[in-house]
Parts: structure tokens; C-alpha cells; sequence
């Protein structure tokens, strides 16, 4: 879309969003399509519902799950394999109480338990978007579970534990920023799904909101505002540029976060990305005190040392301050910091290719170092990065890059 | 027989770097534009990832990112009475493959011809009068001038991040640059690299014997950049794995780092790699392209139609094609009638190296492009009264390539192998270097570009063929230019220097230059030129034929700084010219 | 060290070229976006050390002689053998480049002038075998039955000074184009990356001074007339990145 062109939607959503709800009458209205289309994109319904190449909400999506595979169904408006024949309720089931059809449970890998936060009136009109689009014929099967878990009955027992239904009212007590904030990445962005860590049942853990979660072979970093490990250290302007453009001063998004850039934040608004960005800095770390970071006489330290200076500091530098829109900062990173080394070990072994939107075109990608680097060396480079420059993180072990290349079929 | 395949707006043979900028600017149009490229796709982090890009023996002695000769080669003779037989092996010169062409592996120099140069045979005519000009020498005006490229050369320099210092803004002279450039309008976008011990050295002692020494404009970047496209490029890190390498760490100026970002992402643009283009269709009349015919690699044949074909397939590869494709009329040394493959040239190289015992220089550290330059005795910067050439060089020194099988000087008498060669190899490998002339490669009547009548590809189609010698000219016009290299040498104090002069015959064999020229050269009458001014097919308008095969002759310059300025300028010319009114944008 | 059998290709060849071993699909990029595959590279095959994958014993011991007296072994440093060029040349014979897979060979081949360069048939990995057949039968001729390698190092460097200088043509008038050839070759296997079995543990990058694999010198680059301080690093790696168990 052409930034001019651009220019009038916003202008157009903004004047939508100030005034909160739809008449019934107005279901069929440009107003209420567009602001549906805006919202499919912040939910990023695409995400899952449009197979790279494939038609539009046409489903086929795999999605691989701890408990199997799940393929995302057709949500086009055909009548037979789409959902052109529900009715508004029982689309607002689906999307807010995890109810399909006749009453079938869904799994939560569709966020329902996130997209129940969502207003009745946001729901209709993302309904009516969707009913816009073109009907598709692609059939799909979204249950590929093993048994027992593709017994959808089991859900019922998930739910009791896991799930409440319902909207959260806004807090008077916090700005209509905040509250809006709050909305974008709860109800719609869906953001804990990823950023928050699971329990066995795979359900969001109550402690631990947005403090990190493990994603298949990711790592979905804190995006609270702890100062080490979360994005304390980003100024509201950082935020905005990371989900405007997929890249700011310190790093660039990539894998699954790259996707959520390219199809969902870089098209929301400015103050829809600045009321998210406030709304994430206002949550406080929980990093009591900086821990000590490993010392440079280590064994590990000594070897990861060797070997960054030889492979990584071409690009992430000697001092560990890489180049802006190029290559992440690695000194005072929180990914480089988190819990969880997950996506940096992956990132060392396959490479990475950075997100690109029209404001950051560039995408550069990180080179794959698997074939050059047994595990003892990239848990040792790792390890070095973890505790350099006044990082401190727990080691980590050649066994962790055992796993992680086991996990991808790679020597 | 070839399956056609749905018509595209514009077609494009070759995506390096005339074909990426083309791509790039007509695509932003709005048309739907297809590059066909021989060769694979490569990108920096996937074909030249950091844990294997400094492989010397790979890159560097196999010339794995090359031409492969057992795809394509040409065949060479220095005169019209030899046989011509195949470069079997890469030698004198080396030509890219695969998306990014050249660009990937260039070393990044990066200039703008005098404005003489465009000129050359009017302004010698006017300062020396006609019979200055050898008669063996078929040089040329260009029909562009320096002014019209003037903003072209800055489109390139500021899409590629060009590191340096400008020497004349608007007719001002500045301090620092090259005094004899022609006025830019404004400076660099990035300041020079920084300079190493060698570089400094030579500028120092070509200031002492009356030189001008300024940084060498160098497309590996002096520091972070973000393009004219919004692309980020990286520093130079001075690996010295520059030229015949893929760049690591995104600070190269090429296709790569510069366009294909924002080219690749463009719906209405598309890329085919490993396919070869046999042949550019022309319909019954022979004056209209309909399309090119490629090969994939299975075999099999396809028929892309378009509207508008740009051949961007490298210099003396752009000839051959229109040699194949019957565009223009193929030239005939003996009636000099016809104008492709007429005017092939390319660049009078000289070196001197030389040694010290107390110096220590780590050639290993360096870029492509990395270094200093003096101008003084390049084209007609000097006045050749009572010379008996005309041309002249650069005289450069950047000492890049470096490393152990590129670089292993040893004094002369020294044998080349033994123990007596190992001490030497040890004890001058860091305490010598060498600085180098592109001299000018004034075009001849009898060095031209044809097609072999024996050797063929694995198509069957014949090969291109070269016939080339160095003009008298040439050969007295480098001696002239070695012979005061020897005086910066001499200022140097070294322990002793080594001249490496150019004589007859040219030879295929020991690497120079892949600076070929000519063969569809540019100009203003078409039976002494291929292509107009815009670069557009005197004969078939709708074919436009992109890169230093326009050159009428070489300058005492690497090319490719012209090459993408003349790039922009065609591509300007179509999108405001051509799409508006389809056909001959001048008469004759 | 890092790189491991499990990334050697099933081919018993030591060395691959990306483009030269599988022929290379056509491929169409459209739809708007950079390819990018992760993993997607194709780095060095690592020369193992093992039994001669091209050479006879015979060949081999003449090979690991002569590059012995090329570059001799002395108080600078390692010789060619200890090297490891004869294990470099020996898999390069085994790989594209022995049967020069990436030239122009077709024919008619025709003896050109000198400026036309390499106009030979012959490929690398003959014009060893022949060559060192022819060259063996000489020495035994002039040297009472003796083989190369089994002349005095005197001997050696005059036979050696006789092949560079034509003097002993072998049959066709080989000598000299083998003596270019394994000259050049022996030069490559002791300076190239160790990776291809030669330079072992980087003598030859230290007998000059090159550190090799080395990607960022930026600040060095105004260090004028200083050694550079730092130890060679190969696509291999170097011992400081080994971590004690």
C-alpha cells in the first residue's frame, strides 16, 4: 500500500476506533469491514489461517504443538469448507470460548484464551471482514492429534483448569493508553501465548506473564520491563520502531517474531504500537539483583572468547555493540540474557534471517555456524556472549546443542 | 521446442548489476519485469557465510564463484591471421556468474572518466590536432558527455555507499581528493577507508616527485550506511579476502547488499537462475525483439515473450549475444563496416613491486579497493606534446589480495623453489608490496569480437571470439608510466623495485584485468556504433544493450562506477522517455 | 575440533565445490521475498587423513619426495611432506580439479602460441600418473635402478633443476609442463587452507606470517609497521577454541 493511500486508512481507523462499538445495521458498512480487516491483522489471524503462497484465511497452516500436529482450518466464507454458513454467535464462540460448531472444543492453539478478552463488537467485526473475503475450496483436517488427545472432550477438563471466559474490564485507575495497551496484547496480539512459559498441560503458567516462553526450537524472550532480561533498557520510541519496522538500535526481529512483524504489528498504527509499548514498560521486571556474570579465567569463557573473536566479531564487533539495522547488539542484551538459550543456540547453528518491512527492507541473515562448530564450542561461544561485557546469564552446556541439532534432524 | 510462457513487460538477460538496477527502477513503474540469469542465486549469509569465505584456494585459485570455461568461454587470437583457440582455463581475465554477476566479486573501485574521456577524440583533435591520433587507433567520441552522466555516477555512488573524497565540487578543487575529476555536485555519501602502511607509504613518495596521491573511492564501505533503497550496509572489516570473494559481513557494495533486498520483495519482479538465454527473438523484420528463448537445466526450452529486452550480461557477453540474436550488423575488420563487435578493449596493466627489509606492511590486511591513488598521468591529464602516445593511467596502490598464493614476492634471481626461495618467501612476504597502472585501452581497428567458426558450447551455439593485441600506442603509453612509477619507487627508498612492463604480445595467461570493453560500443552514428546515447539497439529499438561493452574505448579506470552510471541513464531513458513513446528515441 | 565425519557427503572424494559436484537446479524466485534457507550452505568437505585416494604407494613416495625438496624441510619450518602436500595433491587429483571438470575441454585441441595458454588434453590427474611413470624409468636409468625416492636429496634437486629447465623432457616433452604442475600444486597444498589436507597445523601460514582465516583487522589497519599479534585460525579452527574436558 502506497504510504499515501496508507495515510487515509489510518486516518479513517482512528476515527472508527474512537467510537467502541457497531450497530447491527452497520455489519454490511465500509467502517466496519475495514476496522475488522485492521483487527484480523493485530490478531494476526493470517498467522495461521494463511498458508504462505496460499489463498487468503484458506487454512492449511501446520502448527506443531507439544501434543502433535494441528492444521488451522479454512475461515474463508465458503459455505461447505469454510464457515460462510455459521452465524455470528457461533463464530463469537469460537473465537471467545474455544466452542466450534456444534459445540466441538477447540484447542487452544487457537488463543481463545486470549481472543475471550476481545469485545463482542471487535469479534463482529473481524466476522464481517472475514465474510469479504474470497470463498476458498481448500478442505482441511485440522485434527492430527494422536491419541488421547484427539478426544476434544478432553478440553472440557483443560478448560475447567486453564481457561476463564470473558472480557477484562478496563482499570480506572490506569490511563485510556494503558487500558488500550493492555487490550492490544492480551485480547488481540495474543502476545503470552508465545511470551509466557507453559505448563505441562501446555496452558499459560499464572506466574511468569510475559516473561519468557519456549516456542518448539524458540525461545520467546521476556518482554516485560526487567531490565536485564526483559526490555527495561527500550525507550517507548525502541519499541515502536522493533514492531513498526521489525528492527531498532539493538536488534532485529527474526523467526517466529520476524512473521508476527511482517504480518501483523509493521500494519498497526502508531498509537496502537505506542499504547503496547507503554503498556509492556509499565509491567516491572522481576530481576531482584544482577547476577554475577562467570569469570573470564573460566575454561568455557577462555574458548568463547577465541572463538567469537574469530567468527562473530566481524559483524557483532569486539565490544559486542554489533550495527544497527544490521547486526544485534550482544552487549546489555536481553535476548542474550534470557533464561532460556534456546534461540541462540538455534540462531548459531542454522542461522537466522531477519524480518523486512518497507521502513527496514534490508533482512540481512545471520550465517550457520553448525558445520563449523561442535557442541563444546557453541555452548562455549555461547556461554562467552552470556558473560561478557557486563552480561550475566547461566552457561551453557554442549549438551543443550546436542539437543536442539537432534531436534532438526541436523549433523 | 520451446514452450511459450506468458508475456512479461520487460526481460533481462543477466542479474548482476546492471541487471539488478534496471530491474530495480523499471519494476518501481509498475511493470512486470523477469531477470534470467545463467547462473545461481547467491546471498551473502547462504553462499558466502564468514566460517568458509576466507578460502583462498577455493575463491581465489579455483575461482569457484566464476564463470565456470566448461559452461562458457571465449576463444582468442592476438591477430586475424592465427587461429583463435578456447581460453580453456581463466587467465588475463575472470568473468563473474550467478546473481550479483561481477558485483560479488569485484574489489569495489569505483570511478568517474574524466570528462576528456567522453570526448576523447574531438578533444584531442582540438589539443593536439588530427594527426596526433595514431591511425591504427579507432577511439571515439561517446555521444553522452561527462555533465549528462554527472547525475548518474552520483545515483550509483549514493545506492552503493562509495567511500572517498571528492577532489572538485562544482569547479571548486578540494583538498584531499583527485584534482583532475570532473565537477560533481557533491561529496561522497561516506568518507575514505582508513589506510595501511603501504598506501601511505606510496602517497608520500608520489607527493615527493610532484604527484597528487588522494584516496581511492573505494565501494567497500569506511562505515555503517543505510542506501538510497533504505538498505544497511556494513563496515569493511579489511579481511583481505576481497577480490574474486563473496563479502561476508554485508560491507561490499553488490546486488546483494545494495538492491536485491527491495528488488526480491517486489511482486511484479522475478528472478530465474540456472537458466541460460540462447538467443534474443526478433520478428520477420528482424528490427523488433519478441522475447528471449533460455534452457533450464533439466534441458528444456521456454519462450519468454516481452515487450522490452535488456541484454545485462557482462561486456564481451553482451556482444555474443547479439551476435547470436542477429541484432546489428557484425563488424568486418578489413572494410571496418559493421558496428558489434568493433572497438573490443581492455586495460593496460603495469606493476612495480617493491621490497624493504625494515618495513613491515600485512598485505593480509587490506580491501579491494583499499588504498591510494595518483591521477597525474592519466588520460590527458598531462600534456602530450611531443609524445608519441596518447592515453595514460591511474596508478594505484592498494595492495589487496594479499595472501600466500596470491602474493609470495621473492627478488629476482631467487629460485622459485627450494630452500634458498623458502627464506626468501618467509623474509619478504611481509616487507613487500606492490602498486599497479590501469592504463588506458585505446580502441583499434583490428581488435574485435566475432564468432568462432570451429568451437562451441554445450548449446552448440558458437563461441564468441576475440581477437586483441595491444596498440603500439598502448604498449609506448605504459612504458611512459612505468618509467615514473619507477620514480615513486625510487622515492621510497626500498632495498630494490621490480617493474613488470606491458609488451606484445598480450598474452591470456597471467591474470590482469577483467576490464573488457567495447564490442556494442555507444555513439552517435550508427555505422560506427551499436547503441545510442540511452544505449537502446541503433537497430532494434526495443533492445537495449546495458554495461562497459558500450564503451567506445577503456579509460585508465576500473569500470564499474561508468557501468552503473550508464545503467541509471538507460534506465532513466526508458522510464521517461521510451514507455512513454515506444521506439527509436533518436534519429540518426 | 568441530567439523566432524558426520558432515562429510557420502562421495569418498575429499573435496567438494559447490556448483561442480551436482548439477544445480533452475530455479524461479517470485512472491516477494529474499530466499533464505536455514542451513543452507555448502562448506568445505574436511580432508581426512587415510589411506591415498588417487595415488599408488609408489606415486605417493616419488609425490612425498618431491615436494620434500621443493620445500625442504629446515630450521624455518616443516617441509612439503610433513606438510602434508602430498595428501593435498592427492585428494585434489581425486576431486573436479584432477579431471578438470570446470574447463573448457572440448576439442579440437590444438597447439596454440604462447599467448593462447593451456591448449593440453591431458588432465591433471594423467599427467601425474604418466608423468611419474616416465619420471620414475628415467631416474632408474641414470641413477642404477634407483626410483626418485629413493635418490639422495643432492640427486633430487638436479633432477628436479633438469625437469624445470627442460632438460629432461620425459616422453613428449612432458617434463616441464609436470614440473609447472606439481610445482604450483606443491605451493597451493603447503599455503592453502589446512582444510584440503595440506599446511598441516598451519605451517605454512606460520613460516610467513599470514593469520589466515581472519575476517575483521579494522584495528590494525593504522598500525603501521607492527607485527600482527595474533595466531593463524583456519576453517578448522585453532586450538584455542578447544575446550578442556
Amino acid at each position: 500500500m502506497s504510504p499515501v493511500r496508507r495515510g487515509l486508512w489510518v486516518a479513517g481507523l482512528a476515527a472508527l476506533l474512537a467510537t467502541g462499538s457497531i450497530p447491527a445495521a452497520d455489519m454490511q458498512s465500509f467502517a466496519t469491514i475495514e476496522r475488522g480487516r485492521y483487527l484480523a491483522v493485530v490478531a494476526d489471524c493470517a498467522a495461521c489461517h494463511t498458508r504462505p503462497g496460499g489463498r487468503p484465511y484458506a487454512g492449511g497452516v501446520t502448527l506443531q504443538t507439544p501434543f502433535g500436529t494441528l492444521i488451522a482450518p479454512n475461515i474463508t466464507p465458503d459455505p461447505k469448507v469454510g464457515i460462510g454458513s455459521w452465524t455470528d454467535e457461533e463464530f463469537i464462540a469460537a473465537l471467545r470460548d474455544g466452542r466450534g460448531r456444534g459445540g466441538i472444543y477447540l484447542y487452544p492453539a487457537m488463543p481463545y484464551p486470549a481472543y475471550t478478552k476481545m469485545t463482542r463488537e471487535d469479534a463482529l467485526a473481524i466476522r464481517a471482514y472475514l465474510q469479504t473475503i474470497d470463498p476458498a475450496p481448500d478442505e482441511i483436517e485440522p485434527d492430527q492429534l494422536p491419541f488421547p488427545f484427539n478426544i476434544r472432550a478432553t478440553m472440557i477438563v483443560w478448560n475447567a483448569m486453564n481457561f476463564t471466559a470473558g472480557r477484562v474490564a478496563p482499570d480506572p485507575s490506569r490511563s485510556a493508553q494503558w487500558n488500550r495497551g493492555r487490550y492490544l496484547v492480551d485480547a488481540l496480539g495474543h502476545c503470552r501465548t508465545c511470551h509466557t512459559r507453559k505448563s505441562l498441560m501446555g496452558a499459560d503458567e499464572s506466574t511468569g506473564y510475559l516473561q519468557g516462553g519456549r516456542l518448539g526450537s524458540w525461545y520467546a524472550p521476556n518482554i516485560t520491563a526487567d531490565r536485564q532480561k526483559g526490555i527495561g533498557r527500550w525507550s517507548v520510541g525502541d519499541i515502536v520502531t522493533y514492531l513498526r519496522t521489525g528492527a531498532n538500535a539493538f536488534t532485529l526481529s527474526s523467526g517466529p517474531m520476524g512473521e508476527e512483524v511482517t504480518h501483523s504489528s509493521s500494519h498497526m498504527t502508531d498509537s496502537d504500537v505506542e499504547a503496547i509499548a507503554a503498556y509492556l514498560l509499565s509491567l516491572r521486571g522481576t530481576t531482584q539483583k544482577s547476577p554475577r556474570p562467570l569469570a573470564e579465567t573460566d575454561t568455557r569463557m577462555r574458548a568463547g572468547h577465541a572463538i567469537y573473536e574469530d567468527n562473530c566479531a566481524p559483524c557483532h564487533n569486539d565490544a559486542g555493540t554489533g550495527a544497527a539495522g544490521l547486526f544485534p547488539r550482544l552487549a546489555a542484551s536481553p535476548a542474550v540474557q534470557s533464561d532460556d538459550a534456546t534461540t541462540l543456540i538455534r540462531t548459531v547453528l542454522f542461522g537466522s534471517q531477519a524480518a523486512a518491512t518497507p521502513d527496514a527492507p534490508t533482512g540481512p541473515a545471520m550465517p550457520s555456524f553448525g558445520w563449523r562448530l561442535g557442541d563444546a564450542q557453541v555452548a562455549a561461544v555461547i556461554t562467552y556472549i552470556r558473560n561478557a561485557w557486563g552480561n550475566a546469564a547461566a552457561a551453557v552446556s554442549p549438551g543443550q546443542s546436542r539437543m536442539v541439532r537432534r531436534a532438526h534432524n541436523v549433523p | 521446442m520451446a514452450t511459450k510462457l506468458p508475456a512479461k513487460d520487460v526481460a533481462i538477460i543477466g542479474l548482476g548489476w546492471t541487471g539488478a538496477i534496471l530491474a530495480n527502477e523499471l519494476s518501481d513503474q509498475g511493470l512486470d519485469v523477469v531477470a534470467i540469469e545463467r547462473g545461481p542465486w547467491r546471498d551473502t549469509a547462504t553462499s558466502f557465510n564468514i566460517g568458509y569465505a576466507a578460502d583462498e584456494l577455493r575463491y581465489g585459485v579455483r575461482l569457484d564463484l566464476f564463470q565456470q570455461p566448461a559452461q562458457s568461454t571465449v576463444t582468442f587470437r592476438n591477430r586475424d591471421q592465427e587461429t583463435a583457440l578456447p581460453v580453456r582455463q581463466w587467465g588475463s581475465f575472470q568473468p563473474g556468474n550467478g546473481v550479483g554477476g561481477a558485483g560479488v566479486h569485484w574489489g569495489g573501485q569505483t570511478w568517474r572518466h574524466l570528462p576528456s574521456d567522453f570526448r576523447l577524440r574531438s578533444h584531442l583533435t582540438e589539443r593536439y590536432g588530427k594527426s596526433f591520433i595514431p591511425d591504427e587507433l579507432s577511439i571515439q567520441d561517446w555521444g553522452v558527455t561527462y555533465a549528462e552522466l554527472e547525475p548518474f555516477y552520483d545515483q550509483f555512488e549514493y545506492l552503493a555507499g562509495i567511500s572517498g573524497k571528492a577532489g572538485n565540487l562544482k569547479g571548486v578543487i578540494q583538498a584531499g581528493g583527485n584534482p583532475f575529476e570532473g565537477p560533481r555536485l557533491r561529496e561522497y555519501p561516506l568518507p575514505p577507508m582508513q589506510m595501511t602502511y603501504a598506501p601511505t607509504l606510496f602517497a608520500e613518495a608520489a607527493q615527493s616527485v610532484g604527484y597528487h596521491p588522494f584516496p581511492s573511492p573505494a565501494a567497500t564501505l569506511s562505515a555503517d550506511y543505510t542506501n538510497t533503497l533504505g538498505i544497511r550496509m556494513g563496515q569493511c572489516t579489511y579481511c583481505g579476502f576481497c577480490v574474486g570473494f563473496g563479502c561476508a559481513n554485508y560491507s561490499k557494495a553488490s546486488p546483494q547488499t545494495s538492491v536485491l533486498p527491495v528488488l526480491m520483495r517486489k511482486r511484479n519482479f522475478e528472478a530465474r537462475t540456472e537458466c541460460e538465454v540462447l538467443k534474443v527473438n526478433l520478428d520477420r523484420s528482424g528490427k523488433r525483439a519478441t522475447g528471449v528463448t533460455y534452457v533450464d537445466s533439466s534441458g528444456r526450452q521456454w519462450e519468454q515473450p516481452a515487450e522490452l529486452v535488456l541484454i545485462c550480461a557482462f561486456a564481451f557477453n553482451n556482444v555474443h549475444m547479439m551476435l547470436l540474436s542477429k541484432i546489428g550488423r557484425p563488424y568486418d575488420p578489413n572494410t571496418r563496416k559493421g558496428a558489434v563487435g568493433r572497438n573490443y578493449a581492455y586495460q593496460t596493466y603495469s606493476s612495480v613491486q617493491v621490497f624493504f627489509d625494515d618495513k613491515i606492511f600485512n598485505p593480509f590486511i587490506s580491501s579491494g579497493a583499499c588504498g591510494q591513488t595518483v591521477d597525474d598521468l592519466n588520460g590527458d591529464n598531462f600534456d602530450h606534446s611531443g609524445l608519441d602516445f596518447i592515453g595514460g593511467g591511474s596508478i594505484s596502490c592498494q595492495p589487496t589480495d594479499g595472501r600466500p598464493l596470491a602474493h609470495l614476492p621473492v627478488p629476482p634471481g631467487t629460485p622459485r623453489w627450494g630452500a634458498r626461495w623458502k627464506e626468501e618467501a618467509k623474509k619478504n612476504y611481509l616487507r613487500s608490496f606492490g602498486f599497479a597502472s590501469q592504463g588506458s585501452s585505446y580502441a583499434a581497428y583490428r581488435n574485435h569480437l566475432d564468432l568462432d567458426p570451429t568451437y562451441t558450447d554445450r548449446f552448440g551455439r558458437p563461441l564468441l571470439r576475440m581477437t586483441f593485441d595491444f596498440p603500439d600506442n598502448d604498449v609506448r603509453m605504459s612504458n611512459h608510466v612505468v618509467d615514473r612509477m619507477e620514480l615513486i619507487a625510487k622515492a621510497m627508498t626500498p632495498r630494490h623495485y621490480v617493474l613488470d612492463r606491458r609488451a606484445r604480445p598480450y598474452s591470456v595467461v597471467p591474470n590482469q584485468s577483467t576490464h573488457n570493453t567495447g564490442g556494442a560500443i555507444m555513439g552517435m552514428d550508427p555505422s560506427t556504433s551499436a547503441v545510442n546515447k540511452y544505449l537502446q539497439s541503433w537497430d532494434v529499438p526495443n533492445v537495449f544493450v546495458v554495461g562497459s561493452s558500450a564503451f567506445p574505448q577503456n579509460p585508465g579506470y576500473n569500470p564499474n562506477g561508468t557501468v552503473c552510471a550508464l545503467a541509471f541513464l538507460a534506465a532513466d531513458a526508458i522510464v521517461s522517455r521510451y514507455l512513454k513513446s515506444p521506439g527509436r528515441l533518436l534519429e540518426t | 575440533m568441530g567439523i566432524t565425519r558426520r558432515h562429510l557427503l557420502a562421495s569418498t572424494v575429499g573435496l567438494s565445490i559447490a556448483g561442480l559436484g551436482t548439477p544445480a537446479q533452475s530455479r524461479d524466485y517470485r512472491g516477494g521475498s529474499l530466499p533464505w534457507e536455514p542451513v543452507d550452505t555448502s562448506p568445505p568437505v574436511p580432508v581426512r587423513p587415510g589411506p591415498w585416494l588417487y595415488f599408488t604407494a609408489e606415486e605417493a613416495a616419488a609425490v612425498e619426495a618431491i615436494v620434500d625438496r621443493l620445500i625442504p624441510p629446515n630450521d624455518s619450518g616443516p617441509g612439503g611432506k610433513q606438510a602434508g602436500c602430498a595428501v593435498f595433491i592427492d585428494r585434489q587429483l581425486a576431486g573436479p580439479f584432477g579431471d578438470s571438470r570446470s574447463l573448457y575441454m572440448r576439442p579440437p585441441f590444438v597447439q596454440g602460441t604462447p599467448s593462447q595458454g593451456l591448449q593440453s588434453p591431458i588432465l591433471p590427474k594423467e599427467r601425474y600418473r604418466r608423468s611419474l611413470a616416465e619420471l620414475d624409468e628415467h631416474c632408474k636409468t641414470f641413477f642404477a635402478g634407483a626410483g626418485f625416492a629413493a635418490l639422495s636429496a643432492v640427486q633430487q634437486d638436479e633432477v628436479l633443476i633438469g625437469l624445470e629447465q627442460g632438460a629432461i623432457r620425459l616422453n613428449d616433452g612432458g617434463g616441464k609442463m609436470f614440473f609447472e604442475t606439481i610445482l604450483a600444486n606443491t605451493i597451493e597444498g603447503f599455503f592453502s587452507d589446512p582444510i584440503y589436507g595440506g599446511n598441516r597445523d598451519m605451517a605454512g601460514w606460520r613460516l610467513i606470517g599470514f593469520p589466515g582465516a581472519r575476517y575483521d583487522y579494522r584495528d590494525y589497519v593504522s598500525r603501521h609497521n607492527e607485527p600482527y599479534p595474533l595466531p593463524p585460525v583456519s576453517i578448522l579452527g585453532r586450538s584455542d577454541w578447544s575446550v578442556p574436558e
